[in-house]
């Protein structure tokens, strides 16, 4: 399947992947610093093991980050 | 009504169509509160203060560090050790005399921040940790308030728009502050300077485009960017309806101090 993950293209081998497993596969080493969306919507933390990615679906995978003057 | 003094030092701004007099008129009668004034806020002050925002009020609890200077471009060498506030308010007022600061030598807290945010239209976040920022947000939704979000870590950046009751919120995405093992640590987090300038300047044309009322705000969308490759790009989400501040059945129905991770580093 081909997903759109952060605004690029990406191929699985896979036809349907956990969000958690995505997580594994794109190497995110710190998934607590991440809020995932699938096609807009937000995703409960707790729903990550049990929401499938498919294709043609759009992945946002944001961070925490805080600043000024960190 | 403008005076002429005022009508050359803002030409450039009436000269755009989209602001014009009229438009240039309501920043002179906005008040704009920026919370913290380091690395987001010193350049978003300058900035709003060059524009002319009328009242700008300046909450930040810290003394000028030398490491600060880095990138708190609002702070110069000999104001080292002297609270940000005073060093930000006489920077401001030599920019512009016109604008009214008003400072507050103070950290948010559950206990101080309606009362502050209160007074003022917009609410730029330019905070650096978690607990602040969640402070923000649900201050901000409860009392009404559209604010700027802003977060910057080594050479990403990232920033949003919230008008409370119409778009997403803070906590809309990221549900609550993460874990504090979680956490880069002070030596692990590092920034670069100029990217702080690059957020803090965002942060405050969006102020400029809510009050005048032209463009795009960036809500319902985090803007992204990355230094390195200079890719910038809008991650577009909905409201979410389990949002524990502004969603269909609120959970924080009152603000919350959450505990800060204690830095092993220097302070600041
Ligand atoms: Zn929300």
């Amino acid at each position: 399947m081909n997903i759109q993950i952060n605004g690029k293209v990406e191929s699985f081998v896979a036809e349907t992947l956990t969000v958690s497993a995505l997580l594994v596969a794109q190497k995110v080493d710190m998934p607590e610093m991440v809020s995932v969306e699938v096609n807009g919507d937000v995703l409960d933390r707790d729903a990550f093991g049990t929401t499938v990615v498919k294709e043609g679906d759009t992945v946002e995978f944001l961070y925490f980050m805080g600043g000024g003057r960190a | 009504m403008l005076n002429d003094e005022q009508i050359e030092r803002y030409s450039r701004h009436i000269l755009l169509q989209d602001v014009g007099g009229a438009g240039q008129q309501k920043i002179v009668n906005a008040k704009v509160l920026i919370i913290g004034a380091g690395g987001l806020g010193a350049p978003a002050a300058l900035y709003l203060a060059a524009a002319g925002v009328g009242t700008l009020g300046i909450i930040d609890g810290d003394r000028v560090d030398l490491s600060n200077l880095q990138r708190q471009v609002i702070h110069f060498t000999p104001d080292v050790g002297r609270p940000k506030v005073q060093s930000a308010k006489e920077k401001i007022n030599q920019l512009n005399p016109d604008v009214n600061v008003v400072t507050y030598e103070d950290v948010v807290h559950a206990g101080n921040i309606l009362d502050i945010i209160k007074d003022y239209d917009f609410i730029l976040d330019g905070t650096d940790n978690f607990s602040a920022k969640f402070l923000i947000n649900d201050a901000c939704v409860m009392a009404g308030k559209p604010y700027s979000h802003g977060g910057i870590l080594r050479f990403d950046g990232q920033s949003m728009t919230v008008i409370p009751g119409e778009t997403a919120c803070y906590r809309c995405v990221f549900h609550s502050p993460p874990p504090k093992n979680a956490v880069p640590t002070c030596s692990q987090a590092g920034v670069l300077g100029a990217i702080a300038g690059m957020l803090g300047t965002i942060q405050a044309t969006e102020v400029l485009k809510y009050i005048v009322g032209f463009g795009d705000l960036l809500t319902n969308r985090m803007l992204i960017f990355n230094a390195k490759t200079m890719a910038f790009r809008n991650a577009k989400f909905n409201r979410n309806p389990k949002c524990g501040v502004c969603g269909e059945n609120p959970t924080v129905t009152s603000l919350i101090d959450y505990e800060q991770p204690v830095c092993e580093l220097k302070k600041n």
